[in-house]
């Protein structure tokens, strides 16, 4: 199989996950999509590393994993926070720059 | 493994690779179609448990691990908490606001697919060099060797990362409270001076068949009464109304199982014989 293969698949994972942050209306769901995106290039980064045989991609997949943990606490956060202001998670709901 | 210097992958691992690349695609277009944010998440984590099986296949073992305890671990089971304070009660409905949004979002999708798609296939890539020399002292060590000299500074800086969202977790969840709660003797002082319902709200269900929460009581003239049935399912419209025709529908169902009862009576064995094979036995 070619190794390229791989890079395929990461590139349509990414490209649903953006399809999905522009399709759908929950909060929720959109930063999902924002997971399966950064998933997606780690698969990327780990696929390169393994084709030039070094491990820097597998460090650089590491610090994205760490980048994402940390996002996920402050968006998930700015969510619950959001909910309890406004009692919706829907994006549309949140037009205005103020709880 | 292959010990050549570069090599493309065994067979073993290219069916690997295309069973379960159709899952993990599955799951991402579950995670953006589902209409539950509960099975969404649940694609989700599937995708990321096959993506975890990619990293071991490609060599990346610690990455693998990190991937299915912190992914799938953590940060799937924070959306699922998440989910349980916020997502549940606010149905997300697909109707959509921007009219022709949906159509042009796929168009947008599938033009950088095809982008992101053309500029790989551009590339001549044929073969893996492969990580046997790099894993030789092994994954862990080398990433270690890596992140404490190369990228020393990055991870440093990443943990001051870590405690700024920490403590920004803390502080956009923190709510002061600025006033006193009310004691349950001012609570009952507010209710009788407002006057509409000093009594405890009436329960819900209707005669001893129907007790479930979400039935509304009935009033003396057979009109369903809102106030039985509590404020989370009233918001939700979960409320199962009894009344009237769904009455009658009752009385013709209860008629028909009292009579199927009758006929699976006398078609079951009388009960003598049953005590007799006890009693064989």
């Amino acid at each position: 199989m070619n190794p390229v293969n791989y890079l395929y698949l990461a590139a349509l994972l990414f490209t649903i996950g953006a399809s999905g942050v522009l399709i759908r209306r929950n909060a929720i769901i959109v930063f999902m999509c924002v997971e399966l995106m950064l998933n997606a290039c780690n698969l990327a980064l780990v696929t390169f590393s393994r084709l030039h045989g070094n491990l820097d991609g597998q460090v650089i997949a590491f610090f994205v994993m760490v980048v994402a943990a940390a996002e996920v606490v402050v968006g998930l956060a700015i969510i619950v926070a959001l909910y309890r202001s406004r009692h919706s998670a829907s994006v549309d709901d949140a037009s205005l720059m103020k709880l | 493994m292959n010990t050549l210097a570069a090599y493309q992958t065994s067979t073993g691992e290219a069916t690997q690779f295309w069973v379960l690349a159709v899952f993990a695609v599955a799951g991402a277009l579950g995670t953006v179609m589902l209409k539950r944010a509960v099975h969404s998440a649940l694609c989700l984590a599937g995708t990321m448990v096959i993506l975890a099986m990619f990293y071991l296949a490609n060599g990346a073992y610690f990455l693998g691990v990190v991937q299915i305890v912190v992914y799938t671990g953590a940060v799937m089971m924070l959306f699922l908490f998440v989910l349980m304070l916020v997502g549940i009660t606010a149905a997300d409905s697909l109707k959509e606001t921007i009219k022709g949004q949906r159509i042009l979002a796929a168009v947008c999708g599938i033009g950088f697919g095809v982008l992101l798609m053309a500029g790989i296939a551009n590339a001549k890539i044929t073969e893996f060099t492969g990580l046997t020399a790099a894993n030789k002292p092994g994954n862990v060590r080398g990433l270690a060797e890596l992140v404490f000299t190369k990228y020393i500074f990055a991870f440093e800086i990443t943990g001051a990362l870590l405690i700024t969202a920490a403590v920004a977790g803390m502080v956009l969840t923190h709510r002061e409270r600025t006033e006193r709660p009310l004691t349950q003797r001012e609570q009952a002082e507010a209710r009788v001076k407002d006057g509409t319902q000093v009594t405890p709200l009436p329960a819900p269900g209707v005669y001893a068949r129907h007790n479930a929460v979400d039935i509304a009581g009935l009033l003396p003239d057979g009109s369903p009464s809102e106030l039985t049935v509590n404020k989370t399912l009233r918001s939700r419209g979960q409320i199962r109304d009894v009344s009237e025709q769904a009455m009658g529908e009752l009385a013709a169902l209860e008629q028909r199982t009292a009579d199927y009862q009758g006929q699976k009576r006398t078609a079951n064995k009388p009960p003598q014989e049953k005590k007799k094979e006890v009693e064989a036995k």
